[in-house]
């Protein structure tokens, strides 16, 4: 025995009173790594297990299949994810906490229900949060678009879904009845973390200090890798070792709003004060000033302290009252577009390259296909390095032509990459590696709704 | 001195916004960066794309920059053409400016 007292003792001697809570980050986008969850879930003594799954076109993607399939139009992946977490979680009384509901909370339960009672754990209660889809409060309002784009009503029958940001509201209150899974639609990302800190601290919803400090902690560990080191290794500047078994973020949430954020030990990555950083600012616009469905939240004076390898302490965020009106997301129908590329190498593989966008543009008006944008890339010179950085004096060993286009038919969006295959026979010389694609477009716009047209609603199903 | 010396960065979008933050490594270097990055060096920087504002944050405690830059992203990344619709590889290009 000695003086070696376990992590839990530690933390327990040090903090006799104050409760805390672990909650970790098992996905931070809809096709994102599987094993890490299933690590958090047997090595990271956690509380909860939080997946962050749904884009900005997600729902209205998923709106698309389940007009398909009314038992479908949630995220393809909630299966394979929870078969590979629900025996651990449940075992240990760790509650799941997603937004993989996309544009079916309820259906995903009634997925889920059936994935725990094949896996032999009847009676799990599996909570949908519902009330995100505000189609019909759209449809029958007069609400202007954001960013200058007109209003609701012009998008007329191409919209195909849209959704209101919840606040954690809904799934609070299906923890408070008891849920072991909660499943959710459209609701704003740290409000997935927040809610269990609202629900097992009985935090005031209108604490703005405590509320800010709580979604603070949901937008470090909202994009799950992109804290331990993922989206940031850059080799001799900052290195990140074992990136291939990333471990995913976890959070000890103490009921004053304090807190650490760690991993798994053994698993790779790394959290330093550094990726600390670089996720609390990503996307945010004014640190000042993160506007979100509960809260104001200010990042502007948030300290990051390493106590330890990959232990940081987080301190300093705060909020202010929440707004009165909710954002939506727009899912609507934008047309297609269609893409073609081609390949060159060696000397003078840049100016064929150019001579091959130049024949491309002028068949496409030859034959009569009708774009509204059209835009020719090198890839290797300049079609994601779009800065103004002067390019290197010697031409690059090989470069990628790349045309895309947006266009009102599939078989124009078509016609596009078809162009760009008859580079083959017809175009410079040594062109070779053609690839095309055609799909339609689901494009998202916003707008702001009020509060009070929105209620979230909880429906229980029971393995 | 190269900015990627000082700095490290991370790219992020909203809609048709692309963000861009810029961390010292070392705080003491934040005067100087702050110095030099001013919104009209990143909006030349980015001229080619950039359609519309640019709004500059700093937060000092963080030693970082936040640069916001409207309508640079081809209609954001569920409409853009480009190749790379988020905007993730822009604030990498960064890291080549002369400090």
């Amino acid at each position: 025995m000695g003086a070696a007292l376990d992590k839990d003792e530690a933390r327990f001697y040090r903090c006799p009173v104050m409760k805390t809570i672990r909650i970790g980050a098992g996905a931070g986008y809809s096709g994102d790594r599987i094993e890490p969850a299933a690590e958090l879930a047997h090595k990271g003594k956690l509380d909860y297990l939080v997946f962050e799954c749904l884009g900005e076109r997600t729902i209205a993607l998923a709106q698309t299949d389940k007009l398909k399939n009314p038992d479908g139009g949630f995220d393809p992946l909630l299966e394979e994810r929870m078969q590979a977490v629900l025996p651990a979680c449940a075992a240990q009384g760790v509650k799941i906490i997603t937004n993989m509901g996309a544009a079916n909370p309820e259906g995903a339960a009634r997925a889920v229900a059936k994935t725990a009672r094949a896996l032999g754990l009847e009676g799990l209660k599996i909570a949908a949060v519902v009330g995100d889809d505000v189609l019909e409060v759209l449809r029958a309002g007069d609400f202007e678009l954001m960013d200058g784009l007109g209003r609701v009503a012009t998008l007329g029958n191409a919209i195909v879904s849209a959704n209101a940001y919840l606040d954690a509201e809904g799934i609070v209150m299906a923890l408070d009845g008891g849920a072991d899974v909660v499943i959710t639609g459209r609701v704003c990302d740290p409000s997935l973390f927040l809610a269990p800190m609202i629900q097992a601290f009985k935090w005031d919803p209108r604490d703005w200090d405590k509320i800010g400090k709580g979604v603070a902690f949901g937008h470090l560990l909202e994009c799950a890798g992109q804290v331990t080191g993922g989206y940031f290794a850059d080799p001799g500047f900052k290195d990140v070792a074992n990136l291939a078994r990333l471990g995913f973020p976890l959070a000890e949430v103490a009921e004053d709003g304090s807190g650490v954020l760690t991993k798994v030990e053994g698993s790779g990555g790394k959290i330093s004060v550094q990726s600390c950083r670089e996720q609390l600012l990503y996307e945010i616009f004014d640190p000042a000033t993160y506007v979100q469905g509960d809260v104001v939240a200010d990042f502007s004076r948030v300290t990051f302290t390493e106590l330890g390898p990959d232990r940081i302490a987080v301190a300093g965020a705060t909020g202010r009252a929440r707004p009165d009106r909710l954002k939506v997301t727009i899912g609507y129908k934008d047309g297609f577009i269609g893409e073609g590329q081609m390949s060159y190498a060696g000397p003078g593989a840049v100016a064929r390259g150019r001579l091959a966008l130049e024949i491309v543009r002028e068949r496409l008006k030859i034959i009569g296909v009708n774009t509204t944008e059209l835009r020719g890339d090198l890839i290797g010179v300049d079609a994601a390095n779009l800065s103004a950085a002067p390019a290197p004096a010697e031409d690059p060993r090989e470069v990628r032509i790349r045309v895309a286009g947006r266009t009102t038919t599939l078989r124009d969006a078509e016609r596009i990459g078809a162009e760009v295959e008859t580079l083959y026979t017809n175009g410079p010389g040594g062109g070779g590696g053609a690839t095309r694609s055609a799909r339609p477009v689901i494009a998202a716009a916003s707008t702001l709704i009020p509060r009070r047209a929105v209620t979230p609603r909880v429906v229980t199903e029971v393995a | 001195m190269k900015l990627r010396d000082l700095a490290h960065v991370r790219s992020g979008d909203k809609g048709d916004a692309a963000q861009i933050s810029v961390i010292c490594y070392r705080s003491e270097d934040f005067p100087k960066i702050a110095a030099a990055l001013t919104a009209d060096v990143v909006a030349g920087h980015f001229a080619p794309i950039l359609k519309g504002a640019i709004s500059r944050y700093e937060a000092p405690q963080l030693g970082a920059l936040v640069f916001v830059m409207e309508q640079a992203l081809g209609g954001g990344v569920t409409r853009s053409l480009a190749i790379d619709p988020h905007g993730k590889t822009l604030a990498a290009t960064l890291l080549s400016l002369e400090i």
